[in-house]
């Protein structure tokens, strides 16, 4: 029965995937290198798309941190502590989630925009969000908000409280003990949280493409690009773009990916092996006591 | 000790400083220390369940406290050197705790509690997870090791044998209250209440009065102050032999033979005989005036 379903319950895996992924992405790169490379190599070094390029690369570094910094914080609120209203904070992390990103990206314009909530104050101080960089850094946040969460909390919540307590009756500082113990703990959940936002991060078009106006050159991410390459009727372009964005793509998952490998699993399957008191028969000090009595 | 669910472990995490009092005070020495946060107590802590740092060697969970503490690096691998040789751990240093035995688990706990020289030692039914061997094992060789280091040492317990045969002084505690408190022995023979006597050991009612079933004596005949009964059940438990009786009041009560004196007892089920207690002694004025 096993071995006669495993090849076709493989052959079937491998085809979705091919479908979905392989076959569309590996056409995208025969696309973007169909007129030699040196075509493809100066469609995306044209100063708009290096500009996008820049743009795409700045929103990852400071969007990536900001919510890696408060997905652990809130993840280690909701794990330790017990309070009114922890639960609408636990579903507000996976709004962004659940609703389209363009109506991330218009609640974002309804209220930072020129005619919304904040808008007329900010404009006073001249603060400009909407159809400016802090509004695509804040609509790429939004988006990717609960990833790093998703993936913190449970293991925060498996590995408890006790390891972090011992540390403190050791003397360490609580940012001591979170440094020392919890983040080593929590690193692999951490680092796949990151991988996933970031992707995200990259990838976002929706509610980027709403709060940021996609003006060429100054407001247009790599994504934008893409879009703005098809409408311009320049196919190069806008194959050799995905495949900046795709290899991008692929070294952040390389990288932080290795990481994540393997998370969780690798103490789990040490424990399976641990030894039996019962195997191990204490060492000396009892048969010391023990030996002069039998004698 | 005391049952579970008494607030035994609540109270340790008080003197730890992992908890804080609603009132009184926690003194370590003649030092009032309950504002100071658990880590400048100076006390060692082992739970129940080690707490290890799972992603830590052995060696380095052991030198945790000192290097928090910024001390050399010498001086701290001589001492975890040190430490690993007492709790006999020290072929295992370079393992993590899932590659460690239960009881290896627990005397590391205890290296890395006693690596920063607590004024306290604090153990929260340290035994509570292993097997009865290796607990049995593991209790001899803390009484051992506690000889060897003198660190007062509080250790939490259910069990009364664990706590009888450790501990120095016993406080037995139930439902937050302290209900007696002193050496076993004192406290075994001179309960001051009838929970503390049900708890510490067996107990039975003769006369309206808790006593030890150990300490009835059983005569074929009748003698001074017995009380006659019927023997219901012998039940033979290796060396101690269990008499039921049916008395003749109506109530029932149980003995505690050793074999040798059920021998000479000789007795069957149905048999006419008459108990009383071996030793009418003061030890259990003090309860009759409670229960009486």
């Amino acid at each position: 029965m096993k071995s006669r379903w495993r090849l076709p319950l493989r052959t079937l895996a491998l085809g979705y995937l091919a479908l979905l992924v392989v076959i569309p992405v590996g056409s995208v790169f025969y696309r973007a290198f169909q007129h030699g490379f040196v075509a493809a190599w100066d469609a995306v070094t044209t100063p708009d798309a290096l500009h996008a390029l820049w743009l795409t690369i700045l929103v990852v570094l400071i969007a990536v941190p900001l919510n890696t910094v408060f997905g652990v914080g809130v993840s280690l609120i909701l794990a330790r502590h017990r309070f009114r209203g922890a639960w609408l904070l636990d579903a507000f992390v996976d709004l962004p989630l659940a609703v389209s990103p363009v109506i991330v990206g218009l609640a974002l314009v309804l209220v930072y925009g020129k005619t919304g909530w904040f808008g007329n104050w900010l404009a006073g101080h001249g603060i400009e969000i909407i159809f400016s960089f802090p509004g695509i850094v804040m609509a790429s946040a939004t988006v990717a908000l609960p990833y790093v969460v998703r993936e913190v909390l449970p293991v925060l919540q498996e590995i408890g409280t006790e390891q972090e307590q011992a540390a403190t009756t050791l003397g360490a500082s609580s940012f001591t003990a979170f440094r020392r113990i919890t983040l080593p703990s929590i690193r692999r959940s951490l680092a796949y949280g990151v991988t996933l936002t970031t992707a995200r991060v990259l990838g976002e078009f929706g509610a980027v493409v709403i709060v940021s106006g996609a003006i060429a050159g100054k407001t247009q991410t790599l994504t934008l690009f893409i879009q703005d390459s098809i409408d311009n009727l320049n196919p190069v372009g806008a194959y050799a773009g995905a495949v900046i964005l795709a290899i991008i793509a692929l070294v952040v998952l390389t990288v932080l990916g290795a990481d994540s490998e393997g998370r969780r699993s690798t103490w789990r399957s040490r424990s399976d092996q641990s030894p039996s008191d019962s195997e191990m028969p204490l060492p000396s000090t009892t048969s010391i006591l023990t030996s002069p009595m039998d004698r | 000790m005391g049952p579970s669910g008494g607030g035994k472990s609540t109270l340790l995490r008080v003197v730890a400083g992992l908890e804080s009092p609603d009132s009184g005070t926690v003194e370590i020495d003649g030092q009032d220390l309950t504002g100071v946060p658990a880590r400048q107590r100076g006390i060692g802590f082992c739970f129940q369940h080690y707490a290890p740092f799972r992603h830590l060697t052995v060696r380095r969970n052991v030198a945790f406290g000192l290097e928090v503490r910024r001390r050399p690096k010498a001086e701290i691998r001589e001492k975890v050197d040190e430490l690993l040789e007492l709790v006999r751990i020290a072929h295992l240093a370079d393992r993590y705790p899932s590659e460690l035995s239960g009881g290896q688990r627990q005397r590391m706990a205890l290296a890395r509690a006693l690596a920063i020289e607590p004024k306290v030692l604090l153990l929260d039914e340290p035994f509570g997870a292993l097997d009865a061997q290796v607990r049995q094992q593991l209790r001899v060789w803390l009484r051992e090791l506690h000889e060897k280091i003198s660190v007062t040492t509080v250790l939490v317990t259910h069990d009364q044998e664990e706590a009888m045969e450790v501990a120095d002084r016993l406080a037995i505690i139930n439902e937050g209250r302290l209900e007696q408190i002193g050496a076993p022995a004192e406290i075994y023979d001179k309960p001051d209440n009838e929970f503390v006597m049900k708890f510490l050991g067996p107990a039975t009612e003769l006369d309206g009065v808790w006593v030890r079933p150990h300490d009835l004596v059983i005569h074929n005949e009748p003698g001074i102050g017995g009380q006659g009964a019927l023997v219901e059940r012998i039940t033979h438990l290796g060396f101690e032999v269990r008499v039921d009786l049916k008395l003749d009041d109506g109530s029932s009560t149980w003995v505690q033979l050793s074999r040798g004196a059920a021998a000479e007892l000789d007795g069957v089920p149905g048999d006419q005989v008459w108990v009383s207690r071996a030793t009418p002694s003061k030890r259990h004025e003090s309860l009759t005036e409670v229960v009486g």
